[in-house]
């Protein structure tokens, strides 16, 4: 829309440039004085429009066309009006725009900035400071505070001889990266590891203090260039799609490689998660308690529009859970409702429906969904008439909580760090025990024989002909059948998975992180 | 004990007034929808009995089977606003059970995969519309509906044993009702033509063609794009089954063109709204959806918001009603109407006595009120009026100035004195240049709306208009003599700029200078000031007027937050700018920064952000650690590192979940321990 519009002042421009140039020799020549003078500019305002007009005529609708911009304005106008909607503040075009290529040290980074200055904001400018640089190992070697003290109070070169080769390595990589203006051009891990190496021959530390200036004045320009700006915006458009494709093009992504199998305190179940958390004193309790009663005193109006036939969507940050709990007990007493938690993972439309002719005093099972869908519109029709029934009048209300989400993840598996992580080797160890030595021993042939796979990204599992055959040579099974009746009984505690593969053969596979199956042996190792 | 229930008298009695007014508005509105569609339905009603009487008359005598195979086929074009097809066909099917036949069946896409579910729901809608004709069999048709295997044969036997078996039964009564034929049609509503699978239809269509003979078959197509569509989705072989009539349905900008100028251009519904908000619904509705029901809607809710937030619009009603309740408002009530800002502006106008009387007499105040209340609405009797003549005038210049709906024009006389707007004098400028037929048709236009209405003050515009007429006519007579304006004029029809700018400043000129004005011109100057009085002293903007709050409602903030709502930027900025929400010193900050007592979610959304497409967990936990320790430390150091570090990687991994259930990662199998980022684009 932008680009026509602009277009137009474009072609408003060339018909003004003519036509001044021309009339005003022309009138001039023959009439002078102030008067004159000033009506000829009034003038030419109108004949310019009436001038430009025509040149929209080819669209129907020219008008509505015209009054886009309109929109945009009126749509994002009365943000000032009221505080309350966090709507618009950043003007749309800054929420999701396409990423740059990003470093992974650039999260540490901006993690030691943070840390840097407590109590107050960082201002970006700070990455001028070349004191951050030093700052960068200090986070990802450990938290110890007075470590951090000491290395603030070295100097750079200091540090530089101290810091473990690895460190160094990873300090050195964006650096280069960014010499290059590289923000936005593609880079690979090629040239990365090239430019390490060069570092790793070169170990002059005055080169590298040199660079380390270099890179931090690159880093604060990019940051500058990203101001929103409407030209910048028009550019920005025109590059969205390659720097899409740029962002998914290499399938190679520079992240570290280390994982939480080396920290310590990396598997929490949902208990201790939960303790650990209780300990935590919630930080802006008046705040979010003013927040939450802001939007507790909109409970009568939302009770006057669902009586009046709209629905009602929240949304915002923060879970809103205890606000509709409170909602409900306040207002919904004498209601017939329905809560339907919509986080909790087995959710369907069955179940939905269910829980709906629950409600309402069914007695007896349904054929199909739609003969219930069909029963509870019939009940229905007696409470609403069907013109409302079917729209669903969406109403919009900012509910922004900053409430915890804990009972919405807490069904979920999605503690991706740690549920998954406990759980299962409890559960492997405790069901292997209860478990004859000899399934022990097939098990733990299967879990080797995985294990040695793992870095084969074609390993679809351990065909069942080679199982059979690697079995009995361990004297573990003496035919076919006994070792089918074992994997029978595995599959019975989800210990395995069979597959058919395109060849029509069985492939046996478990389904469990490798890394827990490595902790596993380990445990086993020890006890034997 | 007295007070208490006064306060609560007033809510019921503003949702009582909200109801009525509602009420009426949407009686209003469904009257005009069945007005509008009144022409296209009674069309179709008509192709559908004429066609059926066709094809019974051939099925009669059997010798062309050729014409017997077309299906007629009422194509409908119902436009792009596709919310509002419901509503139509559903008042369609409802006009076509009245005049043409019981046998109503419409069938959406989505409820037809294949073949089999197809028919399926034609028969058990079929039977059900059966049901609905004669209650008494219903018994028997219910169980055929759960036994019977679909099959466009058994759909045909049943169509005969149902005709059949009611042809005896009231043969008297059927043949004075529906005196066309002996047995209806069956008419076969296809809600969503486009996005049915082609197979389907194909099938369908050839199928009942076969079986057009035993069961006469209507279709009617909801299309909401072009009638291409039909031959794009159905060969020529199968489109040459059906008998196509193309009926096109009133495009929606009429539509919201009508239900505008019947709900807000009119003094019939006390209720207005204010520019920003008219703006938004019709910016919902042109940019958005284009649908009526939704516009209506957003309407609604105005009306709901309106009278819900503002005490003073009890007085939203009609004006004698609106008098009487005057009378009884309470002094709470009345000091809401001192702290009206239009009102006191009013005041301060006011000469000092009356100043005094004002603040401090109720009862004075009450009927200054009425007074006031009275004024505002002969001010909208007049402002309407004298709108539609402006836009008589400014409707038909070239590119339209001041925009070409009267909704655009209404907007801008809303928004602020037109007559201040370049706009305005573009248009005046037009209007000097038009030639006299023109200038007529509009006076005349102009002349009926005034004659039709019955305003006090504007009765004498009505004379005017018809003096200046008059002279236009007479002008006619002294024609001749009139050589140098004719001229003059063909010099103004040259569309070259450079020839009319110049022709224009000739003609400025010479009004200014010498007094060589024809008769026309001098009496098209008239008519032009007389129009430029007109809308200085009518097109007033609302907000001038006191007492103005009680009518309009014009918080378009509330509305856009609820019928437009930006969730994701809602999102964006309570991760980003806490200090938006929670108005804590600590949290204020630079744009783009978060300080580091930031809630933990905004903390780890900030460092993911800083991220590729993977990311780490172990370098995002420690550097989410590096960033909350620096933070805690002020705080207390009561607790020792290694339980401190335990909380904090849990306070990492409620911060993690969080963010995974809110979209922005999941988890990946790529790399061990990573999670990968499912939004683009960083800080």
């Amino acid at each position: 829309m932008t680009s026509t519009l602009e277009l137009k002042a474009d072609k408003m421009l060339k018909v003004q440039f003519v036509g001044d140039d021309d009339v005003l020799n022309h009138i001039l020549d023959r009439e002078g004085g102030p008067k004159i003078k000033k009506e000829r500019a009034q003038l030419l305002v109108n004949t310019q429009k009436i001038i430009k007009k025509p040149e929209n005529e080819l669209e129907e609708d020219d008008q509505e066309v015209l009054k886009d911009h309109n929109y945009v304005e009126v749509l994002g106008q009365d943000v000032q009006e009221s505080l309350k909607n966090g709507s618009a503040t950043d003007g749309g075009n800054k929420v999701y725009p396409f990423q740059n290529r990003k470093h992974p040290e650039k999260m540490a980074k901006l993690a030691s900035e943070l840390a840097k200055t407590p109590r107050k904001s960082v201002s970006l400018n700070m990455k001028n400071d070349p004191k951050i640089t030093i700052d960068i190992p200090q986070c990802s070697k450990g938290h110890s505070s007075s470590d951090k003290s000491q290395l603030k109070n070295n100097d750079k070169s200091e540090f530089l001889s101290t810091a473990p080769r690895g460190l160094r390595k990873r300090l050195i990589v964006p650096r280069s990266h960014s010499d290059s203006e590289s923000e936005y051009s593609a880079s690979n891990s090629e040239d990365d590891e090239g430019v390490a190496q060069e570092y790793e021959e070169d170990t002059n530390e005055d080169i590298l203090s040199q660079k380390i200036q270099a890179q931090n004045r690159e880093v604060s320009a990019p940051v500058f260039r990203e101001t929103p700006s409407k030209k910048m915006k028009r550019e920005k458009t025109s590059h969205l799609v390659e720097k899409y494709f740029e962002a998914h093009s290499s399938s190679k992504v520079l992240t570290s490689d280390r994982t939480l199998q080396k920290l310590k305190r990396a598997k929490l179940d949902q208990q201790t998660l939960h303790n650990l958390l209780s300990k935590v004193s919630p930080s802006f309790s008046a705040e979010l308690k003013q927040l939450n009663q802001q939007h507790e005193q909109l409970f009568h109006k939302w009770m006057l529009q669902l009586h009046l036939g709209f629905n009602i969507v929240l949304y915002g940050l923060g879970s809103k859970r205890d606000l509709l709990e409170r909602f409900r007990t306040t207002m919904l007493q004498d209601c017939i409702h329905i809560v339907i938690n919509g986080f909790f993972p087995g959710i369907s439309v069955k179940s939905v429906l269910n829980s709906v002719t629950e409600v309402l005093d069914h007695v007896g099972t349904f054929r199909s969904v739609l003969d219930q869908l069909e029963w509870i519109t019939n009940k229905f029709k007696e409470v609403w008439d069907h013109a409302k029934q079917s729209l669903y009048n969406w109403l919009w209300y900012e509910t922004t909580t900053y409430s915890h989400y804990t009972e919405e993840t807490s069904y979920e598996n999605s503690l991706l760090v740690k549920q998954s992580g406990s759980l299962p080797l409890s559960s492997l160890i405790h069901v292997l025990r209860s478990l004859t030595p000899n399934a022990r021993g097939i098990f733990r042939l299967l879990i080797k024989y995985q294990l040695d796979n793992q870095d084969n990204p074609s390993y679809t599992g351990l065909c069942f002909q080679d199982f059979y055959q690697q079995c009995r040579e361990a004297f573990l099974v003496n035919s076919d059948l006994t070792l089918r009746a074992q994997l029978t009984e595995f599959r019975d505690h989800k210990l395995i998975r069979t597959k058919k593969g395109t060849d029509g053969v069985e492939y046996l596979l478990i389904p469990v992180d490798n890394g827990i199956l490595t902790d596993f042996l380990e445990n086993e190792e020890e006890e034997l | 004990m007295y007070l208490k229930p006064k306060p609560l008298n007033k809510l019921k009695l503003r949702f009582e007034t909200y109801q009525l007014i509602w009420q009426q508005m949407k009686s209003e509105t469904e009257r005009l929808q069945e007005e509008l569609n009144k022409n296209l339905f009674d069309s179709l009603v008509e192709f559908l009995q004429t066609s059926h009487s066709g094809l019974w008359k051939n099925s009669k005598d059997w010798s062309c089977e050729i014409k017997l195979r077309e299906i007629p086929t009422a194509a409908l074009v119902l436009g792009v606003n596709v919310t509002d097809h419901d509503l139509t066909l559903r008042s369609l099917t409802e006009v076509l059970q009245n005049n043409v036949t019981p046998y109503v069946v419409s069938l959406q896409a989505k409820d037809c995969p294949d073949m089999k579910h197809f028919l399926q729901k034609l028969v058990s809608q079929l039977m059900d519309c059966k049901v609905d004709v004669q209650s008494k069999e219903k018994e028997s048709v219910q169980v055929i509906q759960k036994n019977v295997h679909y099959s466009m044969d058994s759909l045909s036997a049943w169509y005969m044993s149902v005709t059949q078996k009611t042809d005896p039964k009231m043969p008297r009564k059927k043949r004075t009702s529906s005196s066309q034929w002996q047995s209806p049609p069956v008419v076969l509503i296809l809600k969503d033509m486009e996005s049915f699978t082609t197979k389907v239809l194909q099938d369908f269509i050839i199928i009942s063609s076969q079986h057009l003979h035993e069961f006469p078959l209507i279709l009617i197509f909801g299309i909401a794009t072009s009638p291409v569509v039909i031959h794009r989705l159905l060969p020529h072989a199968v489109s040459s089954l059906l008998c196509i009539e193309l009926f096109q349905s009133l495009s929606c900008k009429e539509h919201l063109t009508t239900v505008l100028d019947k709900l807000l251009l009119t003094t019939q519904f006390p209720f207005k709204l204010s520019e920003k908000v008219l703006q938004i619904l019709t910016n919902i509705f042109l940019y958005h959806d284009f649908s009526i029901q939704n516009f209506i809607k957003g309407l609604q809710l105005s009306l709901l918001e309106h009278f819900y937030s503002q005490p003073l619009s009890v007085l939203c009603c009609n004006l004698p009603e609106a008098k009487r309740r005057i009378r009884f408002l309470s002094a709470n009530q009345c000091e809401n109407i001192r702290r009206l800002p239009s009102f006191r502006r009013y005041v301060e106008k006011q000469s000092s006595e009356k100043q005094v009387a004002l603040l401090t007499s109720d009862k004075f105040l009450k009927e200054e009120t009425q007074s006031l209340l009275e004024n505002l609405h002969v001010y909208h009797k007049n402002y309407f009026l004298v709108l539609r003549c402006l836009h008589q005038f400014t409707s038909s210049l070239p590119k339209y100035p001041l925009g070409r709906q009267i909704r655009e024009l209404y907007c801008m006389c809303l928004e602020k004195s037109i007559w201040d707007s370049e706009e305005y004098a573009s248009v005046l400028q037009l209007l000097r240049l038009l030639a006299k037929d023109e200038l007529m048709a509009m006076l005349q236009n102009c002349f009926k709306l005034f004659q039709s209405s019955s305003g006090k003050e504007l009765g004498n515009t009505a004379k005017r208009i018809e003096e200046f007429l008059a002279q236009f006519q007479s002008l006619d007579e002294t024609k001749e003599e009139e050589d140098t304006s004719q001229s003059q004029s063909k010099g103004l029809q040259k569309t070259d700029l450079y020839h009319l700018q110049k022709s224009l400043l000739e003609m400025k000129e010479l009004r200014s200078t010498s007094k060589r004005q024809t008769k026309f011109e001098v009496l098209r100057e008239q008519v032009v000031s007389f129009v430029d009085s007109l809308v200085r002293e009518y097109l007033l903007p609302p907000d001038t007027q006191p007492l103005h709050e009680t009518l309009y409602f014009s918080s378009a903030h509330t509305l856009r937050q609820h019928l437009n709502a930006a969730p994701r930027i809602a999102l964006h900025t309570a991760l980003n700018n806490p200090y938006y929400y929670l108005k804590n010193e600590a949290l204020r900050s630079e744009e783009g920064c978060i300080p580091n007592v930031a809630p933990d979610i905004c903390i780890a959304y900030k460092l993911h952000l800083e991220c590729s497409r993977l990311i780490n967990l172990v370098d995002w936990s420690e550097a989410f650690a590096t960033v909350v320790t620096a933070a805690e430390k002020m705080d207390a150091n009561s607790v020792t590192s290694e339980e401190r570090n335990e909380i904090i990687h849990a306070r990492f991994i409620r911060a993690v979940s969080e963010l995974e259930l809110l979209g922005f990662i999941k988890p990946t199998k790529q790399k061990t321990d990573h999670v990968a980022r499912l939004t683009w684009g960083g800080c």
